[in-house]
């Protein structure tokens, strides 16, 4: 079984990252939320593991894991 | 012309026992003449055991209620021996289409699996249903079966004596006292049974209510299942359009929680709201009009000493799913083939305790279904509105999401994984859906289907396999039934595995499986699916 990556994984990570802001540029709060929800959803289905969305439930919610 | 649901089918008429000395005691008295106490005593009169109804009603099911018939439903019908007139009333469906907002964001096809004797449901009014019942019911009277109805005839009071139970029946000419071996209280949601006996009935209540309106009218509305999630005539709220036989239309439309039911009833505010759902110009007759609030709890225990608990007494889910009459029926399947064994003395009286864990856990997995329904449709937060609105508007674009969208699950019949009377699989390479506890799949064998040839006690499955025609332990037998293997049976029943020997129980659930015939296996097995290892 695969576990959830938690250490660096983004081979362009500041470019990811301000793709993620400019996709919310311009948008109402509304807006933003309902994209974060779309995008939460076509991630789970493209991960597609019930038991590493646990895992990034847990590590969402800063719950450590232990060892 | 009288409906069906005006005319009288068991009116009150005086019975010799409300003239005996002392009270009678019959074997086993229904109290309810809804679909799940019918279901009983059909089941009970065709094993040969006496079965009396009781009912404060004389007629079949009043108002808007169920019009979803899931197929183990129709294959219990059968087992009944009265699927065939559902079957062939019903509208059978299988294109929905959902909408959202104004546009709508996709439709779907069910395509059930072939090589099945039964749609995977039917749409009918609860009052043919009922009717139908009654209809078989009369029929195995009238060939002598120990089975009646009393209309008119309303249970007061119930004492649980240890050894029987004794009731106090009111009737147009007085009261009487019954007594009882057995009684099953199918008095519906509002169970007086439940509450003479002080039991509990725990859960949650959904802060809604939904109008549920049957029309009349001829439209050109396809047969199909229209949902709507925030319609602009709902703003919102959800919608819901279905066709039932006969030109019968049922419609849902949610109101939200803070709302005057008695205003929103009444016809001049009713007619609006259903024009601006389908069309100024369409022509439609109301039948029924309610207002429902929706709930979901059961008892702790479905089993109280001699007293049995069945259907909606026992257990309520709100309808998004359709699992109330359908989960009522299957806790007679799975009750009346263990009363059976207990009145028979076949079997200690502790197998009725497997009814209880069985059907709770039943329960328990629709209670579940039900409430996510439930909160798919009222989202309980903003922030499960804002999830709910996202997957609504992916699933226009993107096939991922449609199957999140939850405005109902089909009802289906619960595999009895932890059950204790299970023999443990040994045949794990065969398919998971054949696994001990879980509801026969059909198949077509010859010119029939394999769950018309389940008989009515034990029976055991030969595929590939040797096996004598009968195995019996004590007075329990169970028949052998070897069949050449089909396509949809290996399918089914083999998979990966070349031979398979299934012990089927009387509700055609799978107690055991092996890859041979082995008597010492399949006696300790019988022995275990019939309580004696409790
Ligand atoms: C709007 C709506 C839609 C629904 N849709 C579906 C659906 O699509 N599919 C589905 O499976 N289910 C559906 N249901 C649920 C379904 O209607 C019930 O689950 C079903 O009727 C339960 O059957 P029952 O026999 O347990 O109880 P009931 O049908 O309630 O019957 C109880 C009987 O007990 C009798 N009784 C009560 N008290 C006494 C007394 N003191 N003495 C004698 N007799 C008494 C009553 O007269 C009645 O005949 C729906 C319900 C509603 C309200």
């Amino acid at each position: 079984m695969t576990n959830l990556i938690l250490t660096p994984n983004l081979p362009r990570a500041d470019d990811t990252y301000a793709d993620l802001l400019a996709a919310h540029e311009g948008l109402s709060k509304a807006e933003s939320d309902a994209l974060n929800a779309r995008l939460i959803l076509v991630l789970m289905n493209h991960i597609g593991d019930q038991a590493i969305i646990r895992e990034a439930l847990k590590a969402a919610r800063l719950e450590r894991e232990s060892a | 012309m009288n409906k069906i649901f005006e005319i009288p089918l068991y009116p009150y008429a005086r019975h010799p026992d409300q003239d005996a000395a002392t009270p009678v005691r019959r074997k086993v008295v229904i109290v309810g003449a809804g679909p799940v106490g019918l279901a009983a005593a059909i089941d009970l009169a065709q094993q040969g055991i006496e079965a009396v109804i009781v009912d404060e009603n004389d007629r079949v099911s009043f108002g808007s209620r169920a019009i979803c018939f899931a197929k183990r439903t129709l294959e219990i019908a059968d087992r009944l021996g009265c699927g065939t007139p559902l079957v062939e009333k019903g509208v059978q469906w299988n294109l929905g289409k959902v909408f959202f907002d104004e546009r709508k964001v996709y439709d779907f096809n069910l395509l059930p699996e072939g090589g099945h004797r039964r749609p995977a449901f039917i749409n009918l009014q609860q009052y043919y249903f009922e009717e139908y019942l009654v209809n078989r019911l009369r029929a195995l009277e009238s060939e002598g079966a120990p089975v009646s109805i009393r209309g008119g005839s309303k249970v007061t009071s119930i004492e649980n004596r240890g050894d029987h139970v004794s009731l106090v029946v009111k009737t147009p000419e007085g009261p009487y006292t019954l007594e009882a071996d057995w009684l099953i209280a199918c008095d519906g949601a509002a169970s007086p049974t439940r509450q003479i006996l002080g039991l509990d009935f725990v859960g949650r209540v959904f802060e809604d209510n939904f109008l549920i309106a049957d029309v009349i009218m001829d439209a050109e509305f396809p047969t199909e299942r229209w949902f709507w999630f925030d319609p602009p005539f709902n703003k919102g709220q959800s919608a819901l359009l279905h066709k039932q036989p006969d030109g019968v239309w049922r419609i849902d439309l949610q109101l939200g929680w803070n709302i005057d039911k008695e205003k929103e009833k009444k016809p001049e505010n009713v007619i609006p709201r259903l024009k601006a759902m389908l069309g100024e110009e369409v022509n439609f007759e109301l039948e029924w009009v309610s207002i429902y609030t929706f709930q979901c709890r059961r008892m702790e225990h479905f089993r109280h000493g001699r007293v049995l608990f069945a259907g909606d007494s026992a257990h309520q889910v709100s309808p998004f799913g359709a699992r109330g009459a359908n989960s009522g029926l299957q806790d007679t399947d799975n009750l009346i083939w263990k009363l059976k064994l207990v009145i028979d003395g076949e079997a200690k009286d502790n197998l009725l305790d497997t009814y209880d864990v069985e059907r709770v856990y039943g329960a328990d997995e629709n209670i579940l279904n039900s409430s996510r329904s439930t909160d798919f449709i009222t989202p309980k937060s903003e922030q499960s509105r804002i999830f709910r609105d996202a997957v609504l508007d992916l699933s226009e674009h993107f096939a991922f999401a449609r199957p999140l969208v939850n405005s109902g699950r089909l009802s289906m019949p619960c595999t009895y994984d932890a059950s204790p009377l299970n023999t443990s699989d040994t045949l794990t390479e065969a398919p998971a859906r054949a696994r001990p506890g879980s509801p026969c799949p059909d198949a077509p064998i010859g010119s029939g289907f394999l769950l018309d040839q389940l008989g009515k006690g034990f029976t055991l499955l030969a595929l590939n396999a040797e096996a004598p025609a009968s195995v019996s332990i004590g007075g329990i037998e169970a028949r052998t039934l070897s069949i050449a293997t089909t396509k949809e049976l290996a399918e089914r029943y083999l998979g990966a595995a070349t031979s398979a020997v299934y012990l089927i129980r009387p509700d055609q659930h799978v107690a055991a499986r092996w890859a041979q015939f082995d008597e010492t296996a399949v006696k300790s097995a019988l022995a275990r699916a019939c309580g004696k290892d409790l």
